[in-house]
């Protein structure tokens, strides 16, 4: 492969002064998250995982260090609207329809009447809500909600969707349900994903590659290039494979506690 | 209207203690003119019975109590007496005549509202440039709490006299003070409700690199709805008590607030407590037309009051 990786970080170091002293968040991180990539960002809370996501969309600015998104600064990179970002609310605004919720970025970013409707009906075909875009968020259930959020989060066509643990306030059996559905948009849309969570099995299941953090300081501990096939059915979690990536995981996350 | 109960309950405990309150309110006057017409009282001089609480004064002379509720000029005016007055001056009178308590409560209610409106475009206004300016919200916010602590009553002369000598009458003055009044509770709810917006909400935005002006129309004004509306219920009554106020000290001729006055001046105060009630019942009746629009408006925007 010869292609540049769509993003790069080079000795990324953040540190945030409080007034405790300074807290060091991210220290030596170095990745590369190529075209088409699905990566998992795993860890303890307080790994830097979720400030990593923030540094690669621009809303955290890195002490020291590079780190280039499709090829700009991440700043660059957020002004270009280059990324959807998928929080762990789905943040829906109320007195919006689940239609007007997906039309903001797009009526922020200026799209005309008839491009918006195209649009809307596509994003929410492929999160399978069509037919919702009249409904009121308080309408749906949380799994939904968070279906309609990522809806909103493709609708621009940005080729990078950064998710940060967005199914962690779901129940396990929607979230199966979701990782399911994440994986077969994520194989129509061809985007590249970054997706923090602190679940073992889900990291496993949906990643083609793994990134191991643990924290004070926040740092990777291991990066786990998965063997799993394309071709996922849930059944796969029970196969022997699936079971050994699992327990390098646990065992880089095990690693990253015994420094402490 | 599950509400309803309690409300009653309160009002007919507050008409109890009032109605019990009237007898040792009144007895002391109900006595002198008793023994005027011939009644025998005890004790029998008028400086006497001065040494005598009204509720001993009372238990002595029984017969005196029912005279309590219908003197003409009593301390305490009884319920059925302003009621009377009420019922007269509101749907007796036309509502042109001087007597009509429906035209005091125009006299009142256009500059209270009025001032309603410039209060909340001005509060409003301010909200804005506080929360998109630090300078704004350092030297402005501090002026905004220190008006607020000047007593009205001293104040509203002065602006009434100074708008006066600069040749402005009529319903503008008291508008004025009535804004004086309601800007400041919309500020304080407004910044609040402008600033509501969390982190997460304000991030998102960011990834879409929203503006200043596409985030305030789209985010922090719709968010602050609901403190808007509590800032105006409480602005609306506010710019009520501005212009009964307004109309107390500068010799207004009309108004609940010259009513107020009349009636203290020449000793009828079945005609201030009328006016005082009536202003009551208006100031009510403002507050729950927004409660309406709030209800309404917040079930449109999936929102819950704040």
């Amino acid at each position: 492969m010869t292609q540049n990786p769509t993003i790069e970080a080079k000795g990324l170091h953040l540190t945030f002064e409080t007034n405790d002293g300074p807290v060091h968040a991210l220290q030596d991180v170095n990745l590369e998250i190529n075209k088409g990539d699905f990566v998992s960002f795993i860890g303890p809370s307080g790994c830097g995982k979720t400030t990593f996501l923030r540094c690669i969309a621009g809303l955290e600015a890195p002490t020291s260090g590079e780190i280039s998104v499709n090829g700009m600064t991440p700043d660059e990179a957020r002004r270009a609207r280059a990324y959807g970002y998928v929080f762990q609310a789905a943040g829906l605004y109320p007195w919006r329809t689940i239609g007007g919720n997906i039309r903001l970025p797009l009526e922020i970013m200026g799209f005309s009447k008839s491009e918006m409707s195209e649009r809307v009906d596509r994003v929410l075909d492929l999160v399978d809500l069509s037919g919702f875009d009249k409904k009121f968020p308080w309408q749906l259930s949380g799994g939904m909600q968070q279906r309609a959020s990522i809806a909103r989060a493709l609708a621009f066509d940005a080729d990078i969707l950064l998710m940060d643990e967005p199914f962690g306030a779901l129940d396990e059996i929607v979230r199966d349900h979701l990782n399911e559905q994440l994986l077969q948009l994520w194989a129509r849309t061809q985007k590249t994903i970054g997706f923090v969570t602190h679940s073992i099995p889900e990291a496993v299941y949906l990643s083609t590659k793994i990134v191991v953090m643990s924290p004070r300081p926040g740092r990777i501990s291991d990066v786990i290039e998965s063997t799993l096939p394309k071709e996922r059915p849930l059944e796969i979690r029970d196969s022997p494979e699936f079971i050994a990536i699992a327990q390098r995981v646990r065992d880089g996350l095990r690693a990253g506690h015994a420094h402490v | 209207m599950k509400s309803i109960l309690p409300v009653l309950t309160v009002i007919a405990a507050v008409l109890l203690i009032w109605i019990v309150a009237v007898v040792p309110m009144n007895v002391h006057l109900t006595a002198d003119q008793a023994q005027r017409d011939g009644a025998v009282v005890m004790p029998d001089t008028s400086i006497a019975r001065k040494e005598v609480s009204g509720v001993a004064l009372a238990l002595e002379n029984p017969h005196l109590i029912p005279l309590t509720y219908v003197g003409k000029r009593p301390n305490l005016p009884s319920p059925h007496q302003v009621s009377a007055e009420m019922f007269n001056t509101i749907l007796g009178k036309k509502i042109t005549s001087k007597r009509s308590l429906v035209y005091h409560g125009w006299v009142t209610l256009a500059p209270t509202l009025l001032g309603f409106a410039i209060g909340t475009l001005l509060g409003v206004l301010l909200a804005v440039g506080i929360v998109f300016s630090r300078v704004m919200d350092k030297s402005v916010m501090p002026w905004a709490i220190v008006s607020q602590t000047i007593p009205i009553l001293a104040l509203a002369p002065m602006i009434i006299v100074v708008l006066g000598a600069a040749g402005i009458h009529g319903i503008l003055p008291k508008s004025v003070i009535a804004a004086y009044l309601s800007f400041f509770p919309v500020v304080v709810g407004m910044v609040k409700g402008l600033r509501s917006p969390d982190h997460m909400q304000l991030d998102l935005l960011r990834t879409y690199s929203t503006n200043n002006i596409q985030g305030f129309w789209k985010l922090r004004l719709p968010s602050s709805t609901p403190y808007l509306f509590a800032s105006l219920k409480i602005g609306i009554s506010a710019s009520l008590i501005g212009t009964i106020v307004a109309e107390l000290p500068t010799g207004a001729k009309a108004g609940f607030g010259a009513r107020m006055l009349v009636g203290d001046q020449y000793g009828q105060p079945i005609l201030s407590w009328a006016a005082l009630f009536a202003a009551a019942l208006t100031a009510a009746a403002l507050v729950g037309m927004i409660s309406l629009i709030e209800r309404g408006t917040l079930r449109k925007m999936g929102m819950k009051l704040a």
